[in-house]
């Protein structure tokens, strides 16, 4: 056989690449589950990244409870202060108190950031099973696709369209981000479900006359299910700071919305002085994200029978051609 | 072992190996004279391959070493990093078993050989180049020069592990640890390969260390064996001495497991269960679970390796097995196989699969967006075929041969490239939809391997079921054919909803089996079906394939490159070479009578796991690898590697050269085609 | 080899021509000139506008793929970017604009990448021990923080300096101290010292980013067959992870290059911006305030270009690390 060139545009080889091998699953669920719940509990990483989550998620919706403030509700009496016993957080130059606020800004994050993974998770499982599988033209225009949308930074793009979705609130904007955040994953699932077309027990279903959407149903996705799932925790932390980032600029959510990324364009400048403005909600954007990413190294690591420690031994196979 | 020999030059005593707490290896005790072969064999997980990572120290840090290994009177266990390296290569070198993993991939090989000669001796570079080169060229690497600047992926395997036979040997060391050194390769690239490390031991002087699982590459090589069980060493001696009389069940067992190229038929000696899990070992004696002949005090404490003449076992029976000598098959249960449900002559039987003339091209291609044709692979290029109802064909090729290719178009169930291809009368290229839908529930496939072949993610009932979805059964019929199909192929319908990672290799086959069976097939295509098993689940696997098809009436077009396993299960056979048949006919005699240089060079290079019969052997090694199935060769494929051919006259070889070689029959009548212009010579 | 590269420069090429129409016609839909211009005191007539829009090539009223073909053309023909909405020469402030970028995009990126291999490797033979951990747990915090996040902490903390000192000690705005005399020493040293904080801003990430990824990596090749190899021959474990395993191990990276500039050029958006240099991410946010259709369209150009050229890089890196690719 002749050596392959790789046809994985460099952006697609990196995550395909980086996956030891592509669905290395040796295992069913039943079992499976225990095993990986196991190895989940093992890791530090993940419980406390699992604390942190639940704890940021009780607060963001529990915490509007807490407080007699409301986010936008100015307290005249009360002008940029300082954190109190009466105001957690301290107020901001309109008097708002900025627990209220950061709680309800954290709350909106975490929506979108759950809601972006979500729908992008879904789009690029779609497109990468169906351009892995069916290859031919189905692939090469999907894969152009996918290459066309990653030549801008999703960045610039999202940018540009942003002021026409001015008025139709943050729903619109959940869609923009997860648009043009599906197409890394996509490629990773192509390439996993390419390898998987190869596997017998793919072969053997097709030798038996099973149909091909059948066949990425059951055989195809359930088999790239944990990769979707770390992706897609993943992808939660990522989505969250590309809304703040671009919120922070003027381009996401906007007023009368709150998010993160709001709070803190509208503490900047006011953060040398009067630093609860900004860094509250700082700190509570990097501990999430930093959350986040742990649960998924963690679960990286705990579905994904390859890492470390957990390779099985090498086994003698029958002959394989040289070339 | 307390009496060391002071020729001995390695010394292992007690060696133990834990990962994480979990033994691999328990007390393994072996000796070493200068220039002798030991031949280790065992099964997998056995701990053969951990013991010899453990001498050298490159064993992973998790890894927990005790015991004793003496390099001529030096202790290596527990020596620092920097010691042991200084004798890594130099006194004890390695040869792994996948020649290209275990070559960086990003340098070129006369650089990674002339890098281990600079590590032990003060040479300069050209020195070390030129010292390479004769290296390879001791190997039999045709030209050497050319081929330093070679990358690891540009050789083919047994051009590979030649290479790592010239790398290992670059030092003269004074061992040599061959890891399964012809595992991966074809038979008769093994036999090549078997050669060169005879050849290397002989300029080097080295005593060798054999790891296989093979018997008969052991009993080929090896002037001394030791059979390894669970982590341990339950009996070694002489290699005529091992065969001829083993003193260890679990030995006796495996010479029974393997089939013989040279006696066919008849049930093998299936040992029952599998190896034990090393984490949870009863006490007593390990293999107790699987041994015939166990006892009660079997049960209580693990034997000790005992035993007079250099002839040692770890069994409390093994005088009794000494005295009486027994056949396998007297202290083995052994299955009866029903006779053959259909028993008229050959001819009166209608076809099953019928095909003639099957080529199939696969383009070439180049470029990544724009992909351009710029050339063809010939990976079918003429493949008769003929099964007839209840019969078993065999179809033996070496890697490259086409066979996979050939089995993925019958399955296509479409019209060939080329040539015709009929499933029970009816030509696959004139049927619609529905009706190709229809026959597929008439030919069905068992895969090599039985993990990868099993969706993990589905229970087994699930698994065996699908075939049945797939022809729209009823429910209920499923329900009642799941568990009569898995107790039909020896598992207990219990177990229905247990997943596939929950099952041995050799039960996950049973379910593949179970699978293929469901939807009643005619033909049942079995791809390399025990390959991937050892040798004692192997034979179960073997048993119950000979018993369905005898139950059933089944026929089996059984693909293989264990021509041990062809010659022991099947009626037919046909050899493939570079996408053709070159000789086809009943297996007696294709393979008492071969006809074409290349099935006489085929089975001359199997090995036999009987010492007396190897050294006596005339063997036939081929020169060279196939050539590039790209290429298509005017004349005779073979030309470039068959004996036959360079030893003609050259006025009788341009025949070759021109014309190629139809398959014709032997003699009239007679069920045996060759495709070669000279059978006879 | 030389053809597969060529192969790769033509696929680039046919992306780039269809991804800059399409962001072409996004931008000139999205974007609305007229109302700029609509805006300005005293109210224009409607047929000034009309005018001053047609001049200048943005005009809505003329189809896309019309303003798309004079806009292409006078690129092609006379390497003409347009004229910005203020009509000025868009080419003038792409050239002022283009090298302030890149000194930022080139030195942040490369020595992310840099650090980011050493401090992976070094990690991953390292693994579990403190050292690793402390660089897990940093590069875990760096990855959760964003760019612009990061930035601006930085620049809050050049802030505290200064109002801790009572003078600068680390610029945080522009990339040279305006009217600065003194000698090229001088200047260089000025240069650098204004770098360091949106050169930091960026290469952290990238520290953080690669050195997870070259910690994978180089684990995967702790276990492979080729370095037992190497040892079984006589190489040091320390040697053989050197020279065989390392070597092997960045060939992935390569690919990562390509797919970091991506973020590496949102990055450094967000990095000019903050910092006050007036680069080409510092443009392209205020021509969208601006509805500046053509310099809008000149950043993405330029964008592009950036992207697939670190891509076409990417491509060349892999073939020099990598044998298997070349052959
Ligand atoms: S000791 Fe007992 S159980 Fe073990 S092999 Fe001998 S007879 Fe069998
Ligand atoms: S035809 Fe000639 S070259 Fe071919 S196998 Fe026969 S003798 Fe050899």
């Amino acid at each position: 056989m002749t050596a392959v060139p790789p046809t994985v545009p460099p952006t697609a080889a990196l995550i395909a690449d980086g996956l030891p091998a592509p669905v290395p699953e040796e295992a069913a669920p039943a079992g499976r589950l225990r095993l990986v719940l196991g190895r989940m509990l093992a890791s530090r990483g993940v419980l406390a990244g699992g604390a942190i989550v639940l704890l940021l998620f009780l607060l963001a919706f529990g915490g509007p409870l807490l407080t007699p403030w409301n986010y936008a509700t100015p307290d005249y009496l009360a002008i940029r202060q300082s954190p109190s016993g009466q105001h957690w957080f301290g107020t901001n130059g309109l008097g708002q108190d900025v627990f209220a606020q950061t709680v309800r800004g954290l709350q909106k994050s975490l929506v979108i950031g759950l809601l972006v993974a979500f729908f992008s998770t879904v789009a690029a499982s779609l497109v990468g099973a169906c351009a892995g599988y069916f290859g031919g033209w189905t692939d090469r225009a999907l894969t152009f696709l996918v290459d066309l949308m990653l030549v801008f930074p999703s960045f610039l793009i999202i940018t540009i369209i942003s002021p026409k979705l001015r008025g139709t609130g943050w729903i619109a904007f959940v869609a923009l981000l997860a648009a043009f955040n599906w197409m890394i994953t996509a490629r990773v699932v192509r390439s996993m479900t390419r390898s998987l077309k190869e596997r017998e027990f793919v072969r053997a279903a097709q030798f038996m006359g099973v149909r091909p959407l059948r066949i990425i149903l059951r055989h195809i996705l359930p088999n790239v299910a944990s990769f979707l799932i770390t992706d897609a925790t993943i992808a939660v932390g990522a989505a969250v700071m590309s809304e703040t980032a671009l919120s922070y600029f003027g381009f996401g959510v906007r007023a009368p919305d709150v998010s993160l990324g709001t709070l803190l364009a509208a503490g900047t400048d006011q953060a040398p002085v009067f630093p609860w403005l900004f860094y509250f909600a700082a700190g509570l954007l990097v501990l999430f994200v930093l959350a986040i990413n742990l649960i998924g190294d963690g679960l990286r690591d705990a579905l994904d029978p390859t890492s470390e420690g957990t390779r099985p031994a090498r086994k003698s196979r029958t002959p394989r051609s040289g070339k | 072992m307390t009496t060391t020999v002071e020729t001995d030059l390695l010394t292992v005593s007690d060696l133990s190996v834990d990962f994480n707490g979990v033994p691999a290896v328990r007390g393994v005790d072996l000796r070493l004279r200068r220039g002798e072969t030991l031949g280790i064999v065992g099964e997998s997980g056995s701990g053969k391959s951990v013991t010899s990572l453990a001498i050298l120290g490159l064993l992973p840090t998790t890894a927990t070493v005790s015991g004793s290994v003496r390099l001529d009177g030096r202790e290596l266990v527990g020596l620092p990093n920097r010691e042991l390296a200084a004798i890594r290569g130099r006194k004890v070198a390695m040869v792994f078993q996948d020649p290209l993993s275990a070559f960086t991939p990003v340098y070129r090989i006369g650089d990674q050989i002339v890098e281990a000669l600079r590590i032990h001796q003060d040479l300069d570079r050209p020195a070390a180049r030129k010292r390479a080169a004769e290296l390879l060229d001791l190997v039999g690497i045709p030209s050497p020069e050319r081929a330093l600047a070679g990358f690891p992926h540009e050789f083919s395997g047994g051009m590979r592990q030649r290479a790592m036979i010239a790398m290992a040997i670059a030092n003269d060391p004074g061992i040599l640890l061959a890891d399964e050194p012809t595992t991966a390769l074809d038979v008769t690239i093994q036999a090549q390969v078997l050669d060169v490390l005879r050849t290397a031991q002989r300029e080097t002087g080295a005593a060798l260390v054999l790891v296989s699982h093979d018997l008969g590459v052991i009993a080929g090589m090896a002037d001394r064996v030791a059979v390894m069980y669970a982590g341990r060493v339950v009996e070694t001696a002489g290699v005529d001495e091992l065969f001829a009389r083993p003193r260890h069940p679990y030995t006796l067992g495996l010479i029974g497991a393997v089939p013989r190229l040279d006696t066919g038929g008849g049930p093998l000696v299936p040992i029952p269960g599998g190896p034990p899990a090393l984490a949870t070992l009863p006490p007593g004696c390990p293999f107790a679970a699987r041994c015939p002949l166990a006892e009660d005090r079997c049960r209580t404490e693990e034997p000790r390796l005992t035993g007079a003449d250099g002839h040692l076992a770890a069994c409390v029976r093994a005088e009794e097995l000494a005295e009486h000598g027994p056949a396998p098959s007297e202290v083995y249960p052994v299955p009866t196989v029903p006779p053959a449900a259909v028993a008229r002559p050959r001819d009166e039987r209608e076809s099953v699969l019928r095909v003639t003339g099957l080529a199939k091209t696969f383009p070439v291609l180049k470029g990544s967006v724009f992909k351009r044709k710029v050339g063809e692979v010939y990976a079918v290029d003429g493949v008769e075929l003929d099964i007839r109802r209840g019969e078993t064909l065999g179809l033996v090729g070496e890697s490259g041969s086409g066979k996979s290719t050939t089995l993925f178009e019958l399955l296509r169930l479409a019209e060939p490239e080329a040539g015709r291809i009929e499933l029970l009368g009816q030509d696959t290229a004139h049927l619609d939809r529905s009706a190709v839908h229809r026959l597929r529930s008439d030919i069905q496939i068992v895969f090599q391997d039985p993990m990868a072949s099993l969706d993990p993610r589905m229970p087994i009932s699930d698994i065996v079921a699908e075939p049945l979805l797939a022809q729209g059964a009823a429910r209920e019929l499923i329900g009642r054919r799941v568990p009569e199909l898995l107790r039909q192929v020896g598992l207990d319908a219990a177990h229905a909803t247990r997943y596939p990672h929950q099952f041995s290799g050799g039960q996950r086959q049973r379910i593949s089996i179970a699978r293929a069976l469901a939807v009643q097939p005619q033909l049942l295509v079995l791809d390399e079906p025990v390959s991937a098993l050892d040798v004692s689940v192997q034979a179960g696997v073997l048993n119950l394939l000979q018993q369905l098809k005898a139950e059933l009436g089944l026929a089996y077009l059984f693909v293989s490159h264990d021509l041990s396993v062809i010659r022991h299960l099947s009626d037919r056979v046909s050899v493939m070479y570079l996408g053709r048949t070159v000789e086809s006919g009943a297996v007696n005699e294709v393979f008492e009578r071969p006809r074409h240089p290349y099935t006489r060079a085929l089975l001359s290079a199997v090995p036999l796991p009987d010492p007396a019969a190897e050294r006596s052997r005339k063997r036939i090694l081929l020169a060279g690898d196939p050539p590039s199935p790209t290429e298509r060769p005017t004349g005779c494929p073979f030309r470039a590697r068959c004996p036959v051919h360079t030893a003609l006259p050259s006025d009788l070889r341009t025949r070759c050269e021109q014309e190629p070689p139809a398959l014709a029959e032997a003699a009239p009548g007679r069920d045996h085609h060759a495709a070669c212009h000279y059978p006879d010579a | 080899m030389i053809r597969y590269l060529a192969k790769r420069l033509a696929y680039y090429a046919a992306l780039l021509v269809v991804a800059v129409f399409l962001a072409y016609a996004l931008s000139s839909t999205a974007l609305g000139p007229r109302t700029y211009f609509e805006a300005k005191q005293p109210r224009p007539s409607a047929a000034s506008v009309d005018r001053q829009l047609t001049a200048l090539n943005i005009n809505d009223h003329t189809p896309v793929v019309e303003r798309f073909g004079t806009w292409s053309s006078d690129l092609v023909l006379h390497g003409d970017l347009g004229r910005t909405i203020h009509n000025t020469s868009v080419n003038a402030e792409f050239g002022r604009r283009i090298l302030v970028s890149l000194r930022l995009l080139l030195i942040g990126s490369l020595l992310g990448m840099l650090l980011g291999v050493a401090g992976g490797a070094w990690s991953a033979i390292r693994q579990y021990r403190i050292s690793d951990r402390v660089l897990t747990l940093v590069s875990f915090v760096l990855l959760s923080t964003p760019v612009f996040l990061l930035a601006l902490l930085l620049k809050n903390g050049a802030i505290a300096a200064k109002d801790a000192v009572g003078h600068e000690v680390i610029p945080f705005t522009g990339y040279e101290t305006p009217g600065l005399s003194g000698g090229i020493g001088a200047h260089l040293g000025d240069w650098a010292l204004h770098l360091l904080l949106p050169t930091l801003s960026l290469a952290l990430g990238g520290l953080a980013m690669y050195s997870r990824y070259q910690r994978g990596t180089m684990l995967d090749v702790l276990g492979s067959d080729y370095l037992r190899t190497a040892e079984a021959k006589g190489l040091t474990r320390n040697r053989a992870l050197l020279k065989h395993g390392l070597r092997t191990a960045i060939i992935p990276m390569s690919t990562m290059f390509a797919y970091s500039f991506l973020g590496i050029f949102t990055g450094a958006t967000f990095t000019e911006t903050i910092f006050g240099w007036h680069g080409m991410g510092e443009w392209f946010i205020q021509a969208i305030n601006e509805q500046d259709v053509n310099s809008v369209i000149a950043v993405n150009l330029f964008a592009a270009v950036v992207v697939l050229a670190s891509g076409f890089l990417a491509d060349l890196l892999n073939a020099a690390l990598d044998p298997r690719v070349r052959s």
